[in-house]
């Protein structure tokens, strides 16, 4: 299971890559591997205000459709259309080419609710 | 593979004759005659009848396999009732004849109405809504136009994650924002929890009883007082009323509003595609946003009321899939109250028998008893990389229809089972053993099996991947 150690998490298995007022997120390794092969995505729109632990996309498999929820509260600035006609980028690389959308936050004390590397790892292991 | 009726088609001859000298009438003008031959397969005659005996016979049904479905109460349904359906009298009617020759029929919907109140505790029913989900929208518009009605701004519905997966859906389509509430490893709902997210906001909790994990809802009478105490509704999802009827009535455990699933627990076959009904049931201070028409009686006569103007208006083509509703009726006739109360337990006693054999050798979430159907979690018994769609997909090769799988999502590598009433001990039995010897011998001892499966199925293990990420939808 692969689990980096740069980056943030959440309960509902997101990875969330903070890079000045901006978090760049996905679908962990575990969380990719549990909803097995995607074949479907709804990806939030740029410019969309979010609120944290709000779900604003939806990965669907064969199993099932779940939904994604933002780690953060602000605004999508930026979603990752390629992934919309090759869904499966997500299960081959859920932390680089399959990342779904980054958000330009409001509150850097938010933050500070996500899960670090070894939380995660305690709550999956 | 059977193959597709085009394919059969042979260029030799045309499988079929028309008259050459047949008269067309002169005012037909020439632009719209047809100048080509008719694009049709040719195929004769007794081709044709295999083509269509070959294909039923590849069928996986009721009549053929025990199908314990969860959630999917496939129960058999009595065969005169589909007959019934069918008579003359009621099938060539035509749903623009004057309701003044269409009194039986009138009557027979007027009669379930109160019938489904008696059965319920509501006071009164809409028959049009096509199916469960339907159910559930027409549901929520008329909270909605409730609230509206007394001026107040509520746009949030509470839907716990033990609920049926439509309640969201249909919420959302209504319009509503969705508060989830995270249940409890039975899929109860504790009484503090939902108290931290009740604000004035919220419309309505919808409840599925029995859960999806095939328990009773214990916290009802203190769930009731604390949503009314915030002046929101109950909403009761009776999809699973097979588990209760005869038993407890929602109207009676203070639910304001809910809907029944015809086609599950009385008498219509459930899945291929429908028709199916999915009433709705009210108290009585909802009455006036029920959907048109309205059956009323009218001194010797029923009538159809179009004249309400709180209602919701129309959802539904004419007044519903009559036949559902017909057999429904006969249904509940036959059987009374008796009958209906003895299918309930009967449903719930076969669910718990299948329970108490499996629940020492797999992991049941819910624990030792159940409702009407019950959910398996196998997940640690698992090695070798087998999931629970190998195992269902096994269960194929033993000639049995496969259960649910993957549903609750509230449960890992879920196996979700619901029996029926209508099934014997030694199907039970038969079932249990084979299920058991999967999931406990094979998949540690022969995991490739499992892999491979189905292999005595006419077709292999299909590309479910595939046919999502690029389905062929049309021949050529």
């Amino acid at each position: 299971m692969n689990i980096p150690d740069n980056l943030k998490y959440t309960k509902t298995h997101e990875w969330v890559k903070i890079d000045c007022n901006k978090a760049k997120v996905g679908i962990t390794d575990f969380a990719q591997h549990e909803i097995t092969d995607i074949v479907h995505i709804e990806l939030p729109e740029i410019g969309k205000r979010v609120k944290k632990e709000q779900p604003i996309a939806v990965i669907e498999s064969v199993k099932s459709a779940f939904d994604i929820y933002t780690p953060l509260s602000g605004k999508i600035i930026d979603v990752n259309d390629n992934i919309i006609e090759t869904p499966e980028v997500v299960n081959k690389s859920p932390y680089g080419d399959g990342y779904l959308f980054t958000v330009e936050f409001d509150d850097e004390k938010e933050i500070g609710s996500l899960l670090s590397v070894d939380d995660y790892k305690k709550l999956i292991l | 593979m059977e193959k597709l009726l085009n394919e059969l088609s042979t260029e030799c001859c045309p499988a079929y004759s028309l008259d050459s000298d047949i008269e067309i009438n002169p005012q037909v003008p020439e632009s719209l005659k047809r100048n080509l031959s008719l694009d049709l397969p040719n195929i004769s005659e007794n081709d044709l009848l295999r083509h269509f005996t070959n294909l039923s016979r590849k069928n996986y049904a009721l009549s053929t396999t025990f199908y314990p479905l969860g959630s999917c109460t496939m129960k058999y349904n009595p065969l005169v009732n589909e007959r019934i359906a069918k008579f003359d009298n009621f099938a060539k009617l035509h749903p623009y004849q004057d309701s003044k020759t269409v009194q039986g029929v009138l009557e027979v919907m007027y009669n379930l109405e109160k019938d489904l109140c008696e059965i319920s505790g509501m006071d009164c029913f809409s028959l049009q809504q096509a199916a469960g989900a339907h159910g559930e929208f027409s549901s929520l518009l008329i909270i909605a136009k409730y609230f509206k009605s007394i001026k107040q701004k509520r746009a949030k519905i509470i839907v716990p994650d033990s609920a049926h997966g439509t309640n969201p859906a249909s919420a959302a389509l209504a319009g509503f924002d969705i508060v989830p509430l995270k249940s409890e490893s039975d899929g109860s709902i504790l009484p503090e929890k939902l108290k931290e997210i009740l604000t004035p906001e919220i419309a309505a909790i919808m409840l599925t009883v029995p859960n999806t994990l095939g328990t009773f809802e214990k916290n009802i009478p203190e769930i009731s007082k604390i949503v009314h105490g915030n002046g929101s509704l109950l909403y009761y999802d009776g999809a699973n009323l097979n588990a209760v009827m005869g038993v407890v009535k929602p109207g009676d455990m203070g639910f304001d509003i809910m809907h029944i699933n015809l086609h599950k627990t009385f008498s219509t076959p459930h899945g291929g595609g429908g028709p199916g009904s999915g009433p709705i049931g009210v108290k009585a201070f909802l009455e006036p946003f029920l959907p048109l028409p309205r059956i009323e009686s009218k001194g010797n006569e029923f009538i159809l009321n179009y004249e309400k103007q709180e209602s919701i208006g129309k959802l539904k083509a004419f007044f519903g899939n009559f036949p559902v509703i017909l057999k429904a009726y006969v249904y509940i006739k036959s059987l009374g109250a008796k009958g209906l109360k003895n299918v309930s337990e009967q449903a719930v006693l076969n669910a718990n028998y299948m329970l108490s054999r499996f629940k020492d050798k797999i992991n049941v979430p819910a624990g030792g008893r159940c409702m009407h159907e019950f959910v398996l979690a196998p997940k640690k018994l698992f090695k070798n990389a087998v999931r629970t769609l190998d195992v269902a997909k096994r269960l194929l090769d033993y000639g049995y229809y496969a259960p649910t799988v993957y549903f609750p999502l509230i449960v890992e590598e879920a196996i979700m089972i619901e029996p029926t009433e209508t099934e014997s001990k030694k199907t039970l039995d038969a079932f249990v053993d084979t299920l058991i010897k999967i999931i406990l011998e094979e998949a540690s001892l022969e995991p490739q099996k499992l892999k491979d499966a189905p292999v005595n199925t006419f077709v292999g293990r299909l590309n479910e991947v595939e046919a999502a990420r690029n389905p062929i939808l049309k021949w050529k």
